[in-house]
């Protein structure tokens, strides 16, 4: 089974979590001056990239915590986790950092 | 107004036993005070005067001292437990200690219910329906979490080497039971 490493209590099964969609995502700051086309972005379109993807994930069945994650699409290898509310990570550097 | 009379029911009432020389045996526990509690640091150290038990900082773990205990299910999430009848007490001082602090303390004590799993062959009881690594040296004695026992949440505690202690919602109680001893017959 995949394990997934919660940032909070370590490598756990899979199925204790829950996939939240792309992580990072922020609401327009003001809405009343933002175009349909900005505002339909914020609201339906996601990336699907083939490789690094940033997402949120749910511990539900654990500490219960949304983190994100990076993951590889391709491969499913998640190279990093980290809490909710932290920065935006560079992925050129985690890639180095996994060695790939 | 209905002046119909409410009983509490077990939720193990009319449940086949489970006991297996030798081996494994589960037996329901009486009924407790149940709390979770959420809030920072500094709100659980104020808890942990009230409740009389420090709530562990350290996620995992479980606190016992006199017969009440304090596990730490996440960052900011505790479940208490004390025997059955101290909830207005309980409540009462931990409000007192915290003293208006943000914080959030709900009774549980009616929606949880609980069950021991103890004998050697425990860990491989729970390992029919747990996915994690049961054994003592990646889950000690002291550690506790909340996990899933095939599809139902619990709340698992490691009371000895070879006792668990399982809380769980009681409406799960009949699911999880008979997982529990269709699995008991090939031990």
């Amino acid at each position: 089974m995949l394990l997934i490493p919660c940032p909070h209590c370590g490598n756990r099964p899979e199925l204790e979590f829950r996939y939240a969609g792309e992580a990072h995502i922020a609401r327009p700051a003001d809405p009343s001056t933002t175009s349909d086309q900005e505002w339909a972005d914020y609201v339906y379109f996601r990336s699907t990239p083939k490789g690094l993807h940033i997402e949120r994930w749910r511990h539900v069945s654990g500490c219960a915590r949304f983190f994100n994650c990076v993951r590889d699409t391709v491969s499913d290898k998640i190279l990093k986790t980290y809490p909710a509310g932290q920065p935006k990570p560079d992925l050129a550097v985690i890639v180095k950092e996994a060695g790939q | 107004m209905s002046d119909s009379k409410i009983t509490r029911r077990s939720a193990f009432e009319g449940l086949h036993p489970i006991d297996v020389a030798g081996a494994v045996s589960v037996a329901p526990v009486p009924y407790a005070t149940c709390f979770s509690f959420r809030g920072d640091s500094k709100a659980a150290s104020a808890c942990s005067k009230g409740f009389g038990v420090m709530l562990p900082n350290t996620l995992l773990k479980a606190e016992s001292d006199n017969g009440r205990t304090a596990i730490s299910l996440g960052p900011d999430e505790w479940l208490l437990i004390a025997p059955d009848g101290e909830v207005e007490a309980l409540e009462a001082s931990i409000e007192k200690a915290l003293d208006k602090q943000h914080h959030s303390l709900v009774d549980i004590s009616h929606r949880n219910t609980a069950f021991t799993v103890s004998g050697p062959k425990a860990e491989t009881l729970l390992a029919s329906g747990c996915l994690l690594d049961l054994h003592v040296s990646a889950f000690p004695v002291g550690m506790a979490t909340r996990t899933i026992y095939s599809k139902a949440d619990i709340v698992l505690w490691r009371t000895a080497a070879d006792i668990f202690h399982v809380e769980l919602w009681r409406s799960f109680v009949p699911f999880v039971w008979g997982l529990l001893e269709e699995a008991s017959h090939e031990l």
